[in-house]
This record gives structure tokens, sequence and C-alpha cells, in this order.
């Protein structure tokens, strides 16, 4: 049966912001169902807000809601749209919830909107565990012991009937939060009541531990027909226990006999069938126990996941573009494969490759939270990396994770003694197979190996073999007596060029050098989802050393765009959404466009985006390799965040063309004394600094310059390790603990400017006209990363005379770089000036934001540039607007709120301060500034009250300030409780107000204190900005139990500022939802 | 540094791979052909429908779970070499009894590993399947490729006499539950669905006549837990013999190449049809099509892996099928024969099932998997219901020819 012809409007739910556990994967599919649903003619209503998916680009739906994914505002969205029906199996367990609570409160009957894809039955099915295990225990399907439980002591119940260990795991939850592996009843009654307070139901599973079992994954498609096809067998190296999100996967499974893989199979296939998912993809997980094989059902996700991401960019099965189609009618073989073109959808992909993916985690972000990995994801994104072999895809996907790996044995520092590595070996934690790779490399025996990490004895061999390899190099000794065959045999086992280097004692470039004049070149292979049986018409590649190359080379004009490699916190979704749009826009302009990169979770690897993809590590080696084989005429850098930028030196040394600004201006911008000449030179202001080798000098600059002073060692990036001091003690134990100055790595020391609103500009520069994005303020003061601080464009409180401050000195700067494209400025405005914080000729992560606000796709706009067009003549083409600055005329405001994962690192300190800790970023967009900010907290699931208690506690700095938002707040109805100090100071100005005990008293006579308070649910909201950074403060404690409370907790007197006017406005009236088309079209007619 | 042994492919058009030896040492010749299973290695070695050729597999990590004594097709490989990118070290699998490499010396087949396989893939695929020669002794290569193109063709040659058992001999419950007995609990799948189908179909023992041309150890399982004592019978067994016999049915199994050589089959078939229902499989169903009066061809490169889309066109449903052939039967051959067309291939539209109702049936492909999906197990309790229903009639099956 082909199309439903019943169905004209299609609403389509997206994932929203990145967290872990949903990150940019549901963007790319997303933008695939998109774009499916409107080739078939429906028109697609969409919601998301997160501002940086390509999905939310208006192009692809006709109305786009930016606008937060809950239920209140998906019904207030249905009511305006009326659409037939809604696709909730695309956005992620986000769009799963929001359309399973729509359904429940009977938005969708009432509207008479039908759920496609999956239907409620199913994804209830599928979702509650108990209804899960019945289903599965009724389709003779095994599955491990287990016992639902409502309290902590049914919990324990369960257990000792089970016997410990046991796994908790909390119903409704996403990516695993509430869960974990408890030993004793002690670990049993932390976790149970975690996860009791989690799900939404107030359930929890007390499950047969099944952990050191091997775990695999398969992706399911099935069709109205009932035809089914797996796409892709997974297998985890890491053994149960350890999350699927944070294990090393492999595709396809490698220690399963055909039997054993046609059982599991045949088991997925009644499990489809069993839950009842009637159209769509799924994603079944299995445990295998090692010795006695007995199988069993761990999970089924209803849904397009972060597997079957993995899962399409593995084999080229498009999951969530056959999913769309399968949702509006068609039937698998009415689907042509778009590898092929010539064979039907309705098979099962085979590959002639093994695919790894690696997670990528940011614990360096998070110092005091537990790195030990469990039933609760902790990464924050992933890279997937294709080799012929698997030993050939591990050390690819090693050297792709942007942590100056060189391969698996990186050889960066000498090997620890084995002692050290089997003790940190024996619990699951990041990087392990480095570690086990040293252990055998010192002799360790693999069944040793195998015995202490639950590692197959096949994965534990293939690290042999590059154990082995190693001692082959050293047995080496030099470069020069590596011949053609050694060379062949180690890139064949995935050694990169600066792995054999360092093994060598020798440089990259040499062993490039060596390896040339040894005709040792990598190949390129294609994926194409049937190992060559039939002719692939997509070109998407990988590197191998084998006999044969497949590249079709052309002559056409090509741009090679070099993406951003894996997500982590500060580099993000953000940046794969410039170099889409690069794509896009150059391929629009008439040139072949190559993209490269190594993260699965995003549009920019779907092999629809570029005309070439190739999956590959984002290193030196790997992109010369494949400049050397393409020959483009130039290659974009700048959009793809720092990842490809360090590569714009190396490339530009080694001849390669960088487009658009030189890598010259890029290091005269990122050097700190270059750029501090440069200010100079331009006259433009910053803040005083100095560089410091020693704690003396560092002392000697402080006090030239005058505390606050902001600190940060001169060779991390992002924020890492930056503090404020404000005073000569705090310097001296930073300078002790966390900075390790060195001659060689010097301090930077810059005054702090304490108060100052921090300003960004977005703008692109052609050389000769300037085009201003947009001029963002920032929320938070200046001293907060600005990737976690909440901004709003237009300016909500600078003047027109400090903004066009702002525009001159952006032109000044973008003229004295040089710069051709992009660039982005922060700038500090306190009192009358306004400072230049720093310059980044390159995309920012505002741009999407700053697209998306005002309508002109500035990444698109400047990667024309950056190939040699002018602003003028895009003008002409109409990719530039008539005015000149972007937020300029608009007649909405538009707030970008960043989101941070607390809730999964537990016992962080959720201070904000000058290290970025986000993951993901919303927008809320409407007519003012607090309806804006309302509905971008909401979005980033703040829920501001409308009524209750408001607990405040603020520093000294901050109590003049805070009387007036306290007022206010009380005159709304709510009712204020605060520390002595705040009390105090609110009474004598004449604000009501309940003084709490101290955190440290605990309860003299029976009255709760504060923690106990916001613990028992009585606290609606808490306003506590810090006293300075001393740990284990009681403004620690409050926010940690704030945090454990689910309470909104908001840490600067800007933020409260800006909290009070979202309330006033949610408090006053009705809050309405429009979609972007319509927001920019009322913008133009204004302007027109 | 020292290396394994080397060995070489040598095509007949002159197309050189050289790699490293595994298995036996020594010498092969065959048509090349390659299987795009990604599990199932040890099933395909010793399918005797791949008796004289040389497989390679496009899967490039192969011997991972080594081999057991349940998952063997047949008592040994038939494979005459055997082509990978990678060989594992070790073996991972409860299961495993040897490794593959040792299983390959012990029966006596060479082995090349290390090679572009993919290239091989590609190179077949456009230029057509051929013949060829592994070697780890042989190392000039213009004797290999001499070799090669002085070996005998595919096309003409009668195989399934070389594979065919030389006596009747029995298989019933007992040997299927001996064989599930002896460690076969990973085969619980396998096992399950027996039962599933015992269960279903409770009653008399059925006594079926199976003709082996090259029979998989899967189907005569099968055929057993659907309710049948089989007596395998050599592929030259005459009309009369089974006639005579206590059969309610005939079944015709798969083996190595060319149907039309097996002219005596053929005849044997054409004179059962309508006496005793047939079910057929692989190159029974060719043998059946050619019985029937149609025709086979050779296929460019043939069919073999584990994913082929086969629609069953009465129910309009897509099955993912196992399959190993290099010859077909020719779609408009059939439209002059008593049988209609009731399978075919999704990826290129051959055919892929006959049916004459009430008479006979047939797929191209391997139902009874081992390897490969368990989509198409219905086709054996389908035999049963045919012999339940079967009412003998004269088939004239001259006039159609």
């Amino acid at each position: 049966m082909p199309r439903r012809d019943d169905l004209t409007k299609i609403l389509v739910i997206g994932s929203g912001p990145i967290v872990i556990g949903q990150a940019s994967e549901f963007d790319y599919s997303g933008v695939q169902a998109c774009k499916v649903l409107r080739e078939e003619g429906y028109e697609v209503v969409l919601v998301n807000s997160n501002p940086a998916t390509i999905m939310t680009d208006p192009e692809f739906a006709d109305a786009t809601y930016v606008e937060p994914i809950t239920p209140e505002y998906v019904a207030k969205i249905i009511d305006k749209e009326r659409p037939d029906a809604v696709l909730p199996t695309l956005g992620g367990q986000t769009g799963l919830n929001v359309a399973m609570d729509l359904a429940a409160a009977g938005v969708l009957e009432e509207y008479d909107v039908e759920m496609i894809g999956a239907d409620s039955t199913s994804i209830r099915r599928a979702e509650d565990r108990r209804l899960f295990k019945q289903v599965m225990e009724e389709a003779g399907i095994d599955l491990p012991r287990s016992t639902f439980a409502y309290s902590v002591e049914e919990a324990h119940a369960a257990a000792l009937e089970i016997g410990f260990p046991v796994v908790i795991r909390a119903s409704y939850v996403l990516g695993g939060g509430g869960s974990g592996v408890v030993k004793d009843p002690e670990e049993l009654a932390h976790v149970a009541a975690e996860g009791i307070r989690l799900s939404t139901i107030g359930e929890v599973l007390v499950e047969e531990a099944i952990s050191g079992w091997k775990e695999f994954e398969l992706e399911v498609m099935r069709d109205h027909k009932d035809n089914v096809v797996i796409v892709c067998p997974i297998e985890n190296l890491d053994p149960m226990g350890v999350h699927t999100g944070d294990s090393i996967t492999v595709a396809p499974a490698m220690t399963l006999t055909d039997v054993e893989y046609q059982g599991m199979r045949d088991d997925a296939v009644r499990v489809m069938r069993a839950i009842g998912v009637e159209t769509g993809g799924s994603n079944v997980q299995f445990a295998v126990h090692p010795e006695t094989g007995r199988r069993v059902v761990i999970e089924m996700n209803p849904r397009v996941s972060r597997s079957s991401a993995l899962a399409s960019k593995a084999t080229g099965f498009p999951i969530a573009k056959i999913a769309a189609k399968l949702a509006v009618g068609y039937t698998l073989d009415e689907i042509s494969n778009d590898i092929t073109k010539k064979t039907p959808a309705s098979f099962e992909p085979t590959i002639d490759y093994v695919v790894v993916k690696i997670p990528r985690w940011t614990f360096e972000k998070f110092p005091h939270a537990d790195r030990t990995l469990g039933t609760q994801m902790k990464s924050v994104g992933e890279v997937m990396a294709i080799g012929r072999t698997f030993v050939e895809a591990l050390q690819k996907a090693f050297r792709s994770l942007e942590q100056d790996l060189a391969g698996l044995a990186s050889g960066d520092s000498p090997d620890r003694p084995l002692p050290d590595l089997v003790a940190a070996m024996s619990r699951p934690v990041e990087h392990r197979l480095p570690i086990l790779e040293q252990a055998l490399y010192q002799g360790l025996a693999p069944e040793d190996a195998t015995r202490i990490t639950g590692i197959d004895p096949w994965f534990v061999d293939q690290i042999a073999r590059l154990a082995e390899a190693r001692r082959e190099l050293s047995s080496l000794g030099s470069l020069e007596a590596v011949a053609a065959d050694d060379m062949r045999h180690f890139k064949r086992l995935g050694f990169s060029d600066l792995q054999l280097a360092r093994f060598l004692g020798s440089d990259e470039k040499r062993v490039r050098a060596h390896r040339h004049a040894l005709e040792v070149l990598p190949t390129y292979k294609t994926v194409d989802t049937c190992a060559a049986e039939f002719e692939a018409a997509t070109p998407y590649h990988y590197s191998t050393y084998e006999e044969e190359d497949e590249i079709r080379t052309s002559t056409n004009p090509k741009v090679l765009i070099l993406g951003s490699g894996p997500n982590r916190i500060g580099q993000g979704i953000e940046f794969d959404y410039c170099c889409v749009h690069a794509a896009f826009a150059l391929s629009d302009a008439g040139y072949e466009t190559i993209m490269l990169n190594c993260n699965p979770e995003t549009v920019s690897t779907d092999y629809d985006t570029s005309d070439r993809l190739y999956f590959e590590p984002l290193t030196f080696e790997d992109v010369m390799n494949v400049i050397e084989r393409e020959r483009p005429a130039g290659v974009i850098v700048q959009l793809g965040g720092q990842t490809p930028l360090k590569l714009a030196k190396p490339l530009h040394e080694a001849g390669v063309t960088v487009l658009g600004t030189s890598p010259d201006a890029i290091d005269r911008a990122e050097d700190r004394e270059r750029f501090g000449a440069l200010l100079a030179d331009l006259s433009l202001p910053h803040p005083p600094n100095g560089m410091a080798r020693s704690l003396a000098e560092a002392r000697a600059v402080a006090a030239s310059i005058g505390y606050p002073v902001l600190v940060r060692p001169s060779y991390v990036l992002g924020g890492r390790a930056m503090e404020i001091v404000y005073e000569e003690s705090s310097l001296e134990g930073y300078m002790r603990t966390a900075a390790q100055v060195s001659p060689s790595h010097p301090v930077l020391v810059d005054k702090f400017l304490e108060g100052a609103v921090e300003v960004d500009c977005d703008a692109v520069f052609d050389g000769t006209e300037l085009y201003i994005g947009g001029v963002l303020e920032h929320i938070e003061e200046a001293g907060i990363h600005s990737g976690d601080s909440a901004c709003a464009l237009p300016p909500f409180t600078l003047t027109d005379d400090q903004i066009a401050e702002v525009i001159a000195h952006t032109r000044l700067l973008a003229q004295g770089l040089g710069v051709r494209g992009l660039i982005n400025i922060q700038f500090a405005v306190k009192d009358e000036d306004v400072y230049v914080l720093e310059a980044n000729p390159r995309a920012s992560r505002t741009v999407p934001f700053t697209s998306k606000a005002t309508g002109v796709p500035l990444a698109k706009v400047a990667s024309r540039v950056m190939a040699g067009a002018t602003l003028e003549e895009l003008r002409g083409e109409g990719l530039v607007p008539a005015r000149s600055v972007g937020h300029e005329g608009l007649r909405h405001v538009a707030v970008k709120e960043a989101v941070l994962p607390f809730e999964r690192f537990r016992g962080v300190d959720t201070i904000l301060g000058p290290e970025m800790r986000s993951t993901g970023e919303v927008m809320g967009i409407d007519s003012n500034f607090g309806l804006a900010f309302a509905k971008a907290e909401r979005a980033a699931n703040v829920r501001l009250p409308v009524k209750g208690t408001v607990f405040i506690s603020v520093a000294n700095r901050d109590k003049r300030s805070v009387i007036f938002p306290a007022k206010r707040l009380h005159d709304l109805g709510f009712d204020l409780v605060a520390t002595s100090g705040t009390a105090q100071l609110l009474k004598r100005a004449g604000v009501e107000v309940e003084m709490a005990p101290k955190v440290s008293s605990d309860g003299d006579g029976g009255a709760k204190n504060v923690i106990e308070r916001i613990s028992d649910g009585e606290i609606d909201m808490i306003f506590n900005t810090p006293f300075g950074r001393k740990a284990r403060s009681d403004g620690y404690y409050i926010r940690t139990a704030a945090v454990n409370a689910g309470v909104p907790c908001i840490t600067t007197m800007s933020g409260m500022a800006a909290a009070v006017q979202a309330i006033e406005e949610l408090v006053i009236g009705e809050v309405g939802v429009r979609s972007l088309q319509e927001h920019l079209a009322l913008s133009r007619e204004d302007r027109s | 540094m020292s290396r394994p042994g080397r060995a070489i492919l040598a095509l007949e058009d002159g197309t050189i791979f050289s790699g490293s030896s595994f298995g036996a040492h020594g010498t092969a010749t065959g048509e090349i052909c390659f299987n795009t299973g990604m599990t199932g290695y040890q099933e395909v070695l010793t399918d005797p429908s791949y008796h004289g050729q040389i497989v390679s597999m496009t899967s490039p990590q192969i011997g991972n779970t080594g081999v057991n004594d349940d998952d063997e097709q047949s008592r040994r490989p038939w494979a005459a070499g055997f082509i990978i990118r990678d060989l594992s070290r070790i073996t991972s699998s409860w299961r495993a009894t040897n490794s593959l490499d040792d299983y390959l010396r012990r029966h006596d087949v060479p082995g090349l590993a290390e090679i572009d396989t993919r290239r091989l893939t590609r190179h077949l695929r456009d230029r057509g399947a051929m013949r060829g020669t592994l070697s780890s002794v042989i190392a000039n290569k213009d004797e290999l490729v001499d070799i090669a193109r002085s070996s005998p063709s595919m096309t003409g040659l009668d195989l399934a006499a070389e594979v065919s058992t030389r006596a009747p001999y029995r298989w019933t419950a007992d040997d299927v539950a001996r064989r599930r007995l002896s460690g076969y609990a990973a085969g619980a799948e396998d096992a399950r669905a027996s039962a599933e189908l015992l269960d279903a179909m409770p009653g008399p023992t059925l006594r079926i006549a199976a003709y082996d041309f090259g029979m998989k150890q899967n189907i005569l399982d099968l055929l057993v837990a659907g309710g049948a004592e089989v007596t395998v019978v050599p592929a030259d067994t005459d009309a009369g013999t089974i006639l005579a016999g206590p059969y309610d049915g005939v079944f015709l199994s798969n083996g190595p190449g060319d149907p039309e050589p097996v002219t005596y089959a053929i005849d044997a078939v054409r004179s059962l049809l309508g006496k005793r229902p047939v079910f057929g499989i692989c190159l029974g169903h060719q043998i059946l099509g050619l019985a029937l009066g149609a025709q086979t061809y050779k296929l460019p490169f043939g069919h073999r892996g584990a994913n082929h889309p086969v629609k069953r066109l009465k129910k309009d449903t897509v099955e993912i099928t196992c399959q190993n052939h290099g010859f077909a039967v020719d779609p408009k051959s059939v439209d002059d024969t008593a049988a209609f067309v009731t399978h075919v291939n999704l990826n290129d539209d051959t055919v892929e099932g006959l049916e004459v109702p009430g008479v006979a049936y047939s797929v191209q492909y391997h139902p009874e998997s081992g390897p490969g999906p368990h989509d198409s197990r219905y086709l054996f309790s389908k035999f049963r219901g045919l012999i339940e229903t079967f009412e003998p009639s004269d088939m004239d099956l001259e006039v159609n020819v």
C-alpha cells in the first residue's frame, strides 16, 4: 500500500536540547523525517526547542515551533495547527514521553490526532517495565528475573529474594538515570530512593544482575504488512553492567555463530510483534551468558535511538528516513535502497568492514564526579570509525576522540607498572582498552585479562595483536628499518603515522615522507549496504590499506569541509550545524562538497548532506590523505570549532589552501601576545592582563592590575581550569593546585571586570563590507562562561550607543585581523566602557541561535564569502538581507539558555563559573523578554513557579540588589524565606519574609533547616549566590539539595532579575505559541 | 619480522591476489564465488552446494567462533578453498570444539587470508563468475592462471553425483534428538522452532524419500521435526524405486552446480510428478523446473548470502532468505509449463519459487537456513499439507515441453 492520503498535516516532535543520553542523533533522524514527509507532500509542523538543530531551519517544515517540548506547549500547538497525526518516534525519549502525556491527557483524542509510527499501547508495552515483562513472558522470551518496587522497603525485599547484586532500574527515565547495580542493602537504599524519585510514576525494577554477560543490540524495522528486517547486529565490547551509551560498540557482532545470531534475530522479531510496533524502527537489547549461551532480552526502544543512528551510519541504511516512510503507509519493498538505487529497502544490510564506536566523556569538567562507568550513561558524545578489520577501526576511533591519542597505544607517556594497570582495569572506566593494551604488552596473560575485565577473549586477543605489533615496532627500532611490507603491516593494523613516530623515535612528518617513499598509501572503500554485491550510487567512503581504491574523482571545483568531531562540552551540535550549512550553501553555488567527520550522531555525516562523505578521524594524517586523493580547491576549517581549527596551521604549512580567514590571522587572534599587540594597534580597550611563569610573577601581575583577577593556564581551551580569584590567598591556592605553572606553561592573569555585562557579536566580513548577524546580551554577568550563560537577542539593557560601539569595535577587529567569513567577538560592558575580551575568527557557538533568531543563515553566508563571494553579491541572491545588522527591526525577543548536566553528576556544585559545563542549549522566543526567558527556562526543564515559596540567600555583595526582585515576588503572591542576613535586610526594606535557620544549625527545637525544607518539597524556587569558592559551604548543600529535589536554583543576580520578569509574565497572562516562520514574517512586514 | 606463509589466488582472466596461507597447505581449483553472510562460515563450508567452488567471505573477520560439531551441514567441508580478509587467532565460543584454521587443515582445504576480498567481490560482480586457482605451494603466477584456465567449467558439469550419498540411509526423530542432546543448547532456537512444528502437527508420521543432490543437515532435521521419517536416497535413484517404496512424499535437496546435466534426476522427477507430492529446494527446485519443462541459465555471479529479499507473491510479503546458487530458472520458460511462479527475488526479479498446485512446489532459496534467517520455515509445514491433501493425477508433461 502506498502513501496514506487520509493525512494532510503531520506534527513531528523533536528531542530538545542536547543532554547526556540524548544528543544530536535526533536532529539527524528528525531532519530525515521532515525531508521525507515534505517530499511526500505532507504539511509538516515541527516542535523543537533546540535552535542549534538543522531540523529547526525554517525550510525543513511548514511551521517550525521553537517552543518548549512539554505537554502544555505542544497542546497549544495542536490547538493552533490541528494536525491529523503526530509522529513521536523520531524525537528520542522526549518526543515519546510528550506524546504519551498528550495521549493520557486526552488531547490527542480531543483534537482527533492519530499517533503514527508507534501507538500509545505499544509504547506503553515497551516503556512500562511491568507490562514489558508480562508481554515478553507471554511471547515466550527469556528475561532476567525481576520484581517491581515502589518503596525502598519493597526494593529491599525483592533484592533478598533475587539475591545481591541486583540492578535497580527506574521506570520512564531517559538514558538510564536513576539506575545502578547495587551490591548490598546500603547501596540499594540510596539508588532505589533516587530511582523512585526520578521515575515519573515512582517505580523501580529490582532485577537479577547480569553484569559480565555479553551484550548485543539489534536494530529492527517493521512495516504494516508485518515485513521485518534487521538492519544491523551490534556487539558491546564492554560486557553488561556498562550502559550501552557508555560502551564501546562494534558492528557487525563479532562473537556469535549463525545459530546464536539467528536465534537472537528471531527473538527480536518476536519482541517487535509482541510489543506491537507496526511501522518503523526499534532497538532490542540482549544479554548472552558467555558460558551457557542463555539469552535474555534487556529492553526495547520503540523508536529511533542513538543506536539506530549508529546503525544507519554503520551500514548506509537510513533508518529514520525509512521509519518515516513506513509511518505514512509505505511498505519496505515499496521503498528503494538509496545507495544501490536498484534494490529495495526490504533487505538486511551486510557489511564488509568493521565499525567501532567509542563514547566521549568529559570527566575533566566534573572533577568530583564518580568516573566509574555503570548503568547510568555519563558520556556526552561519541566517535565512530570504519576499518576493514576491528583493530584498524579501533585505532582510528581512538584517534578520532580529540583527546590527543595517536591510536590505542598512544606512546605519549611511559607505561605504568603492571599491578597498577591491573588495578585500573578491574572496573569499567574511561579508556580501559589502552590500559589493557599496556597490561598485555607487559605480559599479562589474555585469559587473566578476560577474567579481570569480563571482555570477550576475542576482543582481548585483538588488543593483544596490537600489543605484539608494538613489540615488533620496538624490535625494528628506527624508522629507516621499516620496509614497505612492514609499513603496510602496521598501517593495516590501524597504526597512525604519529603512533609509529612515537614508537620509532621519529616524528609524524618523517614517517609520512618515509611511507610515501615506500608507496604505502591508503585506499578508499565505499559504504554500500551490500558488501559490493551491487554497485553503489552514493559516495560514502572510508580509508583502509588495501589493493583497490574506489574513489571516482572529478574535475569539478571542490571544497572540503572539516567537521567538528565528537560532541563534547564546549564543542557541540552548533558546529555541526555550521558545517552542514556550508555544504548546503556551497552545493547551491555549484561547488562539489566533500565532508570529513567522525561523529555518527550528526547531520553532517548523513550521506545526503554533501556530495561526498569521508567517515574519517580529524587528524592531520587522515585529512591530508583525503586532500591528496581529492585535491580540493580549498578546505574550510573555521566552521567545525576547535577540532578542525587546530589543523589550520599544519595544513597551511603542507601547502593546502585554507579558505576564508588565513591561518595566520587565526593564530593572531588566538595567540595572547599577538592579539594584545593588535588591540593596542587598533586602540581597542581590553581588561588589563599579564602572564606569569611562577607564583611570584602571578602575585606581581595581580597586584599591579588589582583584584579580582581571572586566572587560567595558557595551554588549555574552553575555560578549563579557569578561576576568578578575589584575594592573594586564593591566588596562591590556585597556583599550587590547579595551574601547575612552569616556564613552558605560563598562567594568564586578567583583570576581572566584576558586574560587567557580557556581550557577544557574530558577524561576517568579506574584506570590505561587514554584516552584523546580531549582538547578544548575556543574562549572567561576565565571569560565567559564555556557553553556560543565557543570552538575549536583541540586547535588552544595552543602550544604542553601546551597541554602536560594539559594532564599531567588531568592524575594526574584522579589518585588523583580515577576516574573510565569520567572526565572533566577546565584549564586557562595564560602566561606560566596552572592553574586548576575545575575538574568534571562526564559527561560534551562537551562530545557529543568531541565525534562527534573525532569519539570516550566517554560516551559509560565511561559507560563500570564504569561497570568494561578496556580501553585495549574496544580497543579490537574497541570502543576506538589506539591513546590515541582523537583530534590527525584529518584533520578537529570542533568549538562549544553557542546559546543564548536574542531574548526572551528583555532588558536583552547580555554581556557574568560567568553566563551561553545559551540554546543550534551548531557545525561547516571544514578543518580550520576560516571555522569551520564561519559555527558555521551561524548555531547559526549569519550571519557574507562579506561586509558592521562594528561598533567598545571597552573598553580601548582592544584598543591595536583591531587595527589588524579592519585593516584586512578594507582590506577585510568593512567600519568601531567607537566611538571617538576607532576611534582616529584606525586613528593613519592608518586605515580609520568614527567617530560616542556617544549614549548619541542625534544627534547634524541631524547626526544619533549609535543606530539609527543600527536600520535603516546601520550596518552589531558590536564589542563592555563592559566597566564594569554598567547597562544602552552606551554599553548596543548598544547591545540591535543589538539584536532588528538582527545584530551580538561580545562582546569579542577573539571572534572578530575569527570572522575576519571566514569572511576572507567567502570572499575569496567557502564554501563546507562534512558529518561527510567523515571527520572521511579522518582522519582515514591519521592516517593509 | 616473521610472516605467515604466502598463498596466491590466480583467476582465469589473469588477475592475481596475493596473501597469506592458512588451513591446509596445497592447491585448489574451482569457480570463485563470494558469500555476503556476516555469520555462518562453518555452515557455508560444509554445505555440499559449494562443492567445486572456492568461497570468499565478504565479511572480514572470520574464524572468531571457531567450529563446532553441531553446526555442520554435512560431514565435511565441501568448498575447495576458502578466502577471507582476516583470520581469528583464537576461538571464542562456548560451543567451539576446534579452530577454523585447524579444521581446514585437517580436511585438506587450503585457505587464503589478508587479501582485498572486496576487490575480488567487485571483480566478480563486474566481470562475472570465473575459475581460479588458490595455492600455497605454487608460486608461479602464470602456472596458476593456466591451471585455472584448464579446469572444468561449472556449466554442464554434474557435481550432484559427486556429493550424493552412495547408499540410502534413514534419518528419524531419534537421530535429531541425538544431535540435539549432544550439546545443542545454543541451538535452542532451532530446537524451539522444531518443537513448535511438531506440536503444531501431531498426527501420523510421514515417510519421505529425500533425493540427496548435496543435502544439508538442517533440511533433514526440519523434515523430521515436521513429523517425517526420512529416507535419504542417492541422486541417481530411479522413479520406479521410489514408487515401489513406502513413501508419502518426495523431497529434492539442494546441491552444487548446473542442474541440466543431472538428467537422470530430471527424468526421475518427471516420472514422479502427479504420483507423489514433491518439494524441492535450490538445485532440487531447478531440477523440478526442468522436469516441468522450464529452462535454467547461469547467473552472472550468483546469489550467495543471507540477506536476499524474496517476495511471496500470494501474500505480498517479504522474506529475508539465505541463498546459494549460480543457476536459476528462466521466468519466461515457466509460462509454458504447468507451474506458476510463487516467489521472486526483489533484488533482480529472478524466480525464487514454483508451484504446481496440489502436485509440487519448490523454492530457489534455503528455507532451512543454516546459515541464515528463519523467515521461511512455513515451507516445511506446507509439505505436510500437500501430502495430506494429495490426490494422484496424470501429468502430461510432454505436451508442455
